[in-house]
């Protein structure tokens, strides 16, 4: 390097804080976060105990009925979701061929896990968004921490999950709602902030309490953007659930773990088009429902 | 049904940040460029002083960006005001805490839009609702009263429909028969018809007319087009940049406008259709001669009445049928050819 020998040290080689000092700060910050988990590890594994039993409970009941039930039961929420028989008999079909090459009781783990993942991920999801279309400095605050949810590699945050909850179906939730809940949050401030504004000027104009206003006005005109954010969080949900197999969560992604770890070509195709599969089941399913639930937009007065 | 005045007193708007600062500039002159380039402020509503009699239908007039929007928005204080009151029995508007400025909105004043807004999920009939839904009256009793408002503004049989299942025109009479059903003392039309096309806006107005005969609510009614002010005011203001140019009847306006503003607006009104017989006739001399023509009858009609009686005289006559004055065919139609300028009435 000939410029820096023009150069004074400090501008040609970066001044990094020395080793020593970085490895004292690294190791109080881990020791520091390994004694939170030691004293309040209990306290927090308790909070989430009712989640593990929620996950236990719905992954027995996918797993232990018969599956002709499952597979009524399912055919018959996605008809009378969609109201489309394509779509059903596409359902029907391909949960046959699952059954059919031995994945039925992989593929009803991860169903739960995944319903389990979207219902925590709406139920988060939606109140924070709505706060955030109420408040911009809420929504100044929240919208970074979700780029940071959604940018940072899901294999950095399942380090401090891991160290906390230990290896299972529990922080592997936790993974899967932390990937899945933002597309949920942004989707509804969205939904909510792109409102009309006359139509909210009349809700006020009629005298509407800031609940009725939500109730009735936002909540409901917002629900399109809402459906889509949900969808979302579905799609990412399935996505997830493969890389949470590695920190014990079972069902189809751990399959796949196994088939890359041991180069099983046609075991890794089998489990990834079984994934494929019920995406685009609960993905049909949820976009014919949300355009079912947007039926009185769609005739316009010729 | 008791209905009451409003009374608007003194009001200023400045939209800006600091609005309140800039209220003495104004009042001492400082006009809305000026206010704007100096300042960065913008003045919407100055000095703003209007009595809207209750029972009548008070138009306000004017042309984009001459703040009758703004205007209307403070009856209901959609918008604050920067300065000034808004009393209605008494009572400040601008004052009302949170909950009572609610209970003023779910009970008192009820308003229709320019563009409808109208919910989308909603059929006309949960539309129509809505005002009592707030106010937490039982389903069974709005609906029924709900019911009885859409079958009154024509549309029986549309319940079901949603508002993107019909006409604009049909739209609107669902928000006239929302804003009917609150059954409130105020009803404010934010131009409520400018989006319609003109045969159904007449019709409408026609609707507006025949209801407030039976109902006299205090209306008030924004408009850009004069001769829907005319046809439907008891009482008309003109605004122009923020400010009163002029307020009155509709005759006094045609007749005797302010300024070369609303003279040129009111040279291509029909007179006579806004003139009144009254206003043009001569002292009795001897006895009443020809067709009798009561008091507040339009020019055009007189002239109707004459032509159809085969006579060029009449006489006018008042609530009671006593002759109070003469009239020719000649007078009407040149008082309905000859517009009126601010100039000849300084001249004469």
């Amino acid at each position: 390097m000939a410029i820096c020998s023009f150069l004074p040290e400090l501008l040609c080689k970066f001044p990094a804080i020395d080793d020593g000092t970085i490895r004292m700060a690294r190791k109080s910050v881990d020791d520091g976060f390994k004694g939170f988990v030691r004293s309040y590890g209990d306290a927090i594994d308790a909070v989430v105990q009712p989640l593990q039993w929620f996950l236990n409970y719905l992954e027995r009941a996918f797993v232990s009925s018969p599956w002709i039930l499952i597979l009524i039961i399912m055919v018959a929420i996605v008809y009378l979701g969609s109201r489309n028989v394509k779509i059903t008999v596409g359902t029907a079909l391909s949960m046959v061929l699952i059954g059919l090459v031995g994945l039925w009781n992989d593929t009803m783990i991860t169903l739960a896990m995944v319903t389990v993942c979207t219902l925590i991920s709406i139920v988060i999801g939606i109140p924070i968004g709505i706060l955030m279309a109420r408040s911009d400095r809420v929504q100044a605050f929240v919208n970074p921490i979700l780029d940071v949810m959604q940018t940072m590699p899901s294999f950095v945050y399942l380090i401090p999950v891991v160290m906390i909850f230990g290896i299972g179906k529990v922080p592997g939730l936790i993974a899967v709602v932390i990937y899945a809940v933002p597309p949920m949050i942004r989707l509804t401030n969205l939904g909510i902030r792109l409102v009309d504004k006359e139509v909210l000027e009349a809700a006020d104009a009629f005298g509407s309490s800031a609940w009725q206003k939500l109730k009735n006005v936002q909540m409901p005109l917002a629900l399109p953007t809402i459906m889509a954010g949900i969808n979302q969080t579905i799609m990412m949900s399935l996505a997830m659930v493969v890389v949470a197999s590695m920190i014990g969560v079972g069902g189809l992604g751990k399959n796949v773990l196994q088939a890359i770890a041991n180069q099983f070509f046609t075991v890794g195709f089998l489990n990834g088009f079984a994934l494929v599969g019920i995406a685009i089941i609960f993905d049909r399913t949820s976009q014919a429902f949300g355009r079912r639930l947007q039926k009185h937009s769609e005739v316009i007065h010729g | 049904m008791a209905s009451h005045a409003i009374e608007v007193k003194n009001l200023y708007k400045i939209f800006g940040p600091r609005g309140e600062d800039y209220v003495d500039v104004v009042k001492k002159g400082m006009g809305k460029a000026e206010l704007n380039e100096k300042h960065g402020h913008v003045l919407g509503l100055q000095d703003i002083n209007i009595l809207m009699p209750g029972g009548c239908i008070t138009v306000v007039m004017g042309l984009s960006g001459s703040g009758k929007s703004t205007l209307i928005r403070h009856i209901n204080r959609l918008i604050d005001p920067t300065a000034g009151e808004v009393l209605y029995d008494g009572t400040d508007v601008c004052k009302m805490n949170e909950n009572d400025l609610r209970q003023f909105r779910r009970h008192k004043t009820a308003m229709v839009f320019q563009k409808f807004a109208l919910l989308p999920h909603r059929t006309v009939l949960e539309n129509t609702v809505y005002g009592l839904e707030i106010q937490g009256i039982e389903r069974r009793e709005s609906e029924k009263r709900a019911r009885g408002w859409i079958e009154r503004v024509g549309l029986k049989g549309f319940e079901n429909h949603y508002p993107n299942q019909l006409s604009g025109g049909m739209q609107q009479r669902v928000g006239l028969a929302r804003a009917l059903t609150n059954d409130a003392d105020i009803l404010l039309m934010d131009e409520a018809y400018s989006a319609l096309d003109p045969l159904i806006r007449m019709d409408m107005q026609t609707v507006l007319l025949d209801l407030q005969k039976e109902l006299k609510k205090t209306v008030v009614f924004i408009t850009h087009d004069l001769d829907e002010a005319l046809r439907l005011g008891d009482k008309i203001a003109i605004l122009r940049d923020g400010r009163v140019v002029q307020q009155g009847t509709g005759q006094q306006i045609v007749l005797s406008p302010a300024d070369d503003y609303i003279t040129a607006f009111v040279k291509e009104v029909n007179r006579g259709r806004v003139v009144h017989v009254e206003t043009i006739m001569r002292p009795l001399s001897g006895n009443p001669e020809g067709v009798s023509l009561t008091v507040g009858t339009v020019l055009e009609a007189a002239a109707r009445t004459m032509t159809g009686a085969h006579v060029a005289t009449g006489h006018v006559v008042d609530e009671n049928g006593r002759a109070i004055g003469a009239i020719d065919l000649q007078t009407i139609i040149a008082a309905m050819v000859t517009p009126t300028s601010h100039t000849d009435r300084q001249a004469a």
